[in-house]
């Protein structure tokens, strides 16, 4: 109960918030830093390079910049409404951060102090719901704005978003089920285990290895639900100027860069913590406590590496691509997985466990195999070619008169 | 070691007030150091440059709703699917084949969608 808490526990518990604030905040600084300048050695041009070393102040700067520029809020927009949609974008991507253990900890004046906002024991279900959440600053701010573009831009965005989130729930209920808890700190201890198997004693069990068809499906959905490209439809520039957030200008807008980068900061940590053995790594004893938060730093920073990656490599989709490949491809194999993972929990207690692992593994590669074709990408022609459309009768040009010299 | 409902809510809480408080914070600063020179071609939406015709609230397809549709029936299917995953490991292999039955019946659905060409746009 409250009254069980004493003066030392609240301040550690202030000091907890403001560090996982500061320090989302500086990372999110980090991380645009870094999209910039990866994405700039791919176009080999140098990218941002005048405030601060490497221009690693470079998002600093422009965000110091956002206050000083004035806010103009057009005169269709629903006030209320407007001035909501940054907080709603902005404060989900906030609180999806809390569940996430980025560390094992330290004991501070006789207090454990764990490295993690709070341990709730619905850590899945709050993320999906956090991530539900994020679709409401979207759909507020293309509506409030009272101008068309956003308006598209939000109504594409809510139904992509609101696809992959199905898509997203399906990956996290397999995980789920394989580590039969929904609290994070415990999905991250059972990935401490080890295989069980002479030859492979040394690999950690990280669901990404046992759960790999759900990691597919989870790091696609995750990049639907942050816009990012090749899914960043809702902000196509060529199509709609830069979707729900063309009208916010000055502070507003940054909280919607804000958001985005948060959320994206968000859905890798996700990842990391329930496919990449969360901070798990190396221990070494120089600064015991430090090491989990290194590691967990590392793969943070190697999944968002893969999405900027991926925002380099390949262009955007088309919008019924976009959709087919949620409803057609990722549903009805998330659905599959699920069952699969299910069966392949039960079975060792119904035959023998060699008997179980050769089943799951042939189940295993066959969902995978279902997933090749949209890997793959064999190419379909848009359009199905009928037979060629009969010539149009031209009328024969006239022969260019002589021109008698 | 495990904390109480309270201390665990009271982090979520806590984290709530710090986000607004925030966002408050910094809307109050930019309120403060922005300048606001409003001309009525600033306060317009923005059109790519030409002036915005009819009002912004447009109509559009139907087939969004559609995708909302769908999107309910299936989300509440993961909601049924969370409570069997959470207690799974004690119900025996009966629950994969009544839970593959519930996912077969939704799959119907999904079927059914795809042959209504629903899932087709345009």
């Amino acid at each position: 109960m409250l009254a069980k808490i004493d003066w030392v526990g609240w301040i550690l518990l202030v000091a907890r918030m403001v560090v996982i604030f500061a320090g989302l905040l500086v990372v999110v600084m980090l991380v645009i830093w870094m999209e910039r300048k990866v994405v700039a050695d791919m176009q080999m041009r140098p990218g941002p390079n005048r405030a601060g070393p490497a221009g690693i102040l470079v998002t600093l700067a422009d965000g110091a910049k956002l206050f000083f520029k004035e806010g103009i809020m057009p005169i269709t927009a629903d006030r209320a409404v407007y001035l909501v949609a940054p907080v709603a974008a902005l404060v989900p991507a906030f609180l999806a951060f809390a569940v996430i253990p980025f560390g094992t900890g330290v004991r501070l004046f006789g207090h454990r102090i764990p490295f993690q906002g709070t341990d709730l024991n619905i850590g899945i279900l709050w993320i999906l719901a956090m991530a539900s959440l994020a679709v409401y600053g979207v759909v507020l701010a293309g509506w409030s704005s009272g101008s068309n573009y956003p308006l598209l831009g939000s109504i594409r965005a809510t139904a992509q978003m609101i696809s992959y989130e199905v898509g997203m729930g399906l990956a996290l209920v397999a995980v789920m089920l394989y580590s039969g808890t929904l609290t994070l700190s415990r999905i991250v201890a059972l990935q401490g285990r080890h295989f069980g198997v002479s030859w492979l004693t040394w690999l950690p069990k990280w669901n990404l290895f046992l759960q790999f068809p759900a990691f597919l499906i989870y790091m696609t959905a995750a990049l639907a639900e942050t816009n990012r490209p090749p899914f960043d439809l809702p902000e196509a520039e060529t199509e709609l100027v830069a979707g729900h957030h063309t009208e916010y200008s000055g502070i507003k807008f940054a909280m919607f860069y804000l958001a985005e980068y948060l959320h994206m900061v968000t859905v890798s940590s996700v990842g990391v913590t329930l496919f990449l053995g969360g901070w798990r790594g190396p221990m070494f004893h120089v600064v015991p406590w430090l090491w989990p938060s290194v590691w967990f730093a590392v793969k943070l920073v190697a999944v968002v590496y893969a999405m900027i990656w991926i925002r380099a490599t390949l262009p955007r989709f088309r919008y019924d691509r976009l959709m087919s490949f949620g409803w057609k491809a990722l549903i009805p194999i998330g659905l599959l997985w699920i069952l699969v993972t299910a069966a392949a929990i039960q079975l060792p207690k119904v035959y023998g466990n060699w008997k179980a692992a050769y089943v799951t593994f042939l189940a295993t590669i066959l969902v995978l195999l279902l997933f090749a074709p949209a890997l793959v990408g064999k190419p379909r022609s848009a359009e199905p070619e009928g037979p060629p459309a009969p010539p149009v009768p031209v009328p024969a040009i006239p022969a260019k008169p002589e021109v008698e010299p | 070691m495990a904390e109480s409902f309270y201390q665990s809510y009271g982090v979520v809480v806590a984290l709530l007030i710090g986000g607004f408080g925030l966002v408050a914070v910094a809307f109050t600063a930019a309120r403060l150091i922005a300048p606001r020179r409003q001309t009525a071609e600033k306060l317009m939406t923005y059109e790519c440059g030409i002036d915005p015709v009819g009002e912004g609230w447009s109509q559009s397809q139907i087939r969004y709703y559609i995708y909302a549709f769908l999107f309910v029936i299936f989300d509440v299917e993961s909601v049924f699917l969370f409570p069997w995953a959470n207690i799974f490991v004690r119900l025996g292999y009966q629950a994969v084949v009544e839970m593959a039955i519930f996912v077969f019946v939704l799959a119907l659905g999904l079927l059914y969608a795809y042959k209504k060409k629903v899932l087709q746009w345009v």
